[in-house]
């Protein structure tokens, strides 16, 4: 693992399997009573958001706070930002300040790749949502939540198991991040939209493309069902809602078509009716609450990777060798 | 231990030296046994005696013991483990490492006698990071420390309660403890460390 997080593509299946492993132990802090680990103490996160989030913004401050690290929260809204500062004059600023990790959401896709690589900032970058591009920690919880619930355990990977991923292909950073990633960790994985929600130069993608949700889903172990991005959409992609949610939306009557132990996957936000109707949402078989709980144990393995060891930590998989050699 | 060297235990050889054998296997057993009666004489039956062993052959070690416990007083010992990574002093001198699992016995600590089980008690600094680990899990009646092998060199004010073979070691000395469900086989190792890597560590 680099020594920043900006595309799921960037991680080999050991790196991944060593934050998957690492969340689980950090998942077992839930059940504590002291829900709080020392090990970031006096390191200074950034949550860095110039997009609306919820989720992701208070999922990484959670992970970072239970890691006993300083968070500072920004946001494009009433900061500087608004008053025409640029990205460069920002990162100098948290870069003053003393910043050990910039989590950052940005709608231009390859900011985050920008703040890593342009020598504003010494800290890691963690690209939490980039333009249309990736989102490496929601493809992280993703696998996390499709590892636990399909029972291959600590050191598994997702071999052999088949991910649908349905909707606004187009747009969506979570579909190109779980791509990369679910495939590095040898799940085969089917993209689901309609011809225009799919982009361009697809077939370069380690993945399959179909049209038809209802040949796909019988065979799928996981159904992961995306939000139509409206505010990304600049032209007609499709001629209705309801034409949309006919084809493409999860309904009671699809789910029953898919195999007993399948899952049914939302990033969120979900617009209900919409790609995914009330009763799947609300299902057992859903598990985007699962998803949101998971993504702090997730993003607390991440932090923990990236700044927890030495300043320039070389690869992860390297330090999982030393401490099994080391002596207790 | 919180050491950054690997002079402890468990390390494979870097050189392959195999080192001289200090304890073989039915000498690990015999310890444990005495061990076993030492924590039931002190402990007055052991009655509230929660065993934890610090990953990774101090768990098994804590297994074994456990097993000894429960031939002696007929009563099943709680048994669990406590990694103490995320504790660690030296966390910043190396790069990130994977974590072992932490198993709190149903009946969790508080109010208990804490007994951490490890293999090789050398800087001390481990069983430091364990002390603090226990504090966030709960409040124990009371906290001893059993260790197969104490090789000296503490950098704390730190002791054991039970200790199955004290070991004088010089700091240029490895000791490797084997256990068999690890290593295949038991038994503790005195080996002599690469000059290179030895200067390169201290």
């Amino acid at each position: 693992m680099e020594r920043h997080l900006i595309s799921a593509a960037d991680l080999t299946r050991d790196d991944a399997v060593l934050v998957l492993d690492t969340a689980e132990e950090l998942a077992r802090l839930a059940d504590r009573p002291i829900k709080k680990l020392p090990t970031l103490r006096g390191r200074t996160v950034v949550n860095l958001f110039f997009e609306d989030s919820t989720r992701t913004r208070i999922s990484f401050e959670a992970a970072a706070k239970r890691l006993s690290a300083d968070v500072i929260n920004f946001s494009a809204k009433g900061s500087s930002v608004s008053k025409g500062e640029s990205l460069k004059d920002t990162a100098l600023t948290l870069e003053a300040m003393g910043a050990d990790a910039v989590v950052i959401r940005h709608h231009d896709s390859g900011a985050p790749h920008r703040l890593a690589t342009s020598g504003w900032i010494g800290g890691s970058v963690v690209n939490a949502g980039d333009g249309t591009h990736e989102h490496p920690t929601q493809a992280l919880l993703d696998a996390f939540t499709l590892r636990r619930r399909l029972g291959t355990g600590r050191g598994g990977d997702l071999g052999g198991r088949r991910v649908t991923i349905v909707g606004d292909i187009l747009h969506s950073r979570v579909a190109r991040s779980n791509v990369h990633l679910l495939s590095t960790l040898g799940a085969e994985v089917t993209l689901v939209a309609p011809p225009t929600l799919v982009p361009v130069g697809v077939h370069a993608w380690p993945c399959e493309v179909s049209y038809d949700l209802d040949a796909v889903l019988p065979t799928s172990d996981a159904v992961m069902m995306l939000r139509v991005q409206r505010e990304r959409m600049n032209a007609a992609y499709f001629p209705t809602e309801r034409e949309y949610a006919r084809r493409y939306g999860l309904d009671g009557g699809r789910m029953a078509r898919m195999p007993e132990h399948a899952l049914v996957m939302h990033p969120g936000p979900m617009n209900r009716g919409m790609e995914i109707t009330a009763d799947v949402a609300d299902s057992d078989r859903c598990t985007a609450v699962e998803q949101v709980t998971n993504g702090v144990s997730t993003r607390m393995a991440v932090l923990y990777l990236l700044l927890g060891g030495a300043a320039l930590g070389g690869a992860p998989g390297h330090a999982a060798e030393n401490s099994a050699e080391e002596n207790t | 231990m919180g050491n950054t060297d690997n002079t402890g235990s468990g390390a494979p050889p870097a050189d392959g030296a195999p080192g001289r054998p200090v304890l073989e296997g039915p000498d690990i057993a015999r310890v444990l046994t005495r061990i076993a009666h030492e924590i039931v004489e002190r402990a007055k039956g052991a009655d509230d005696v929660v065993l934890l062993g610090i990953p990774t052959r101090g768990v098994h070690l804590a297994q074994r013991l456990a097993a000894k416990l429960a031939e002696i007083t007929g009563r099943p010992t709680p048994v669990g483990s406590l990694d103490i990574t995320m504790y660690r002093d030296d966390l910043r001198l190396r790069p990130a490492r994977a974590l072992a699992r932490t198993e709190i016995p149903g009946d969790g600590i508080e109010g208990a006698l804490v007994v951490l089980v490890d293999d090789v008690l050398f800087s001390g600094r481990t069983i430091r990071a364990a002390l603090d680990a226990l504090g966030d899990l709960g409040r124990p009646r009371a906290v001893q420390l059993a260790v197969l092998v104490d090789r000296g060199h503490r950098e704390l004010p730190i002791r054991a309660d039970y200790v199955g073979k004290n070991l004088p070691t010089s700091l240029r000395e490895t000791v490797r403890v084997q256990l068999a469900e690890e290593d295949g086989r038991d038994g503790v190792l005195l080996g002599l460390r690469a000059a290179a890597a030895a200067d390169d560590e201290r």
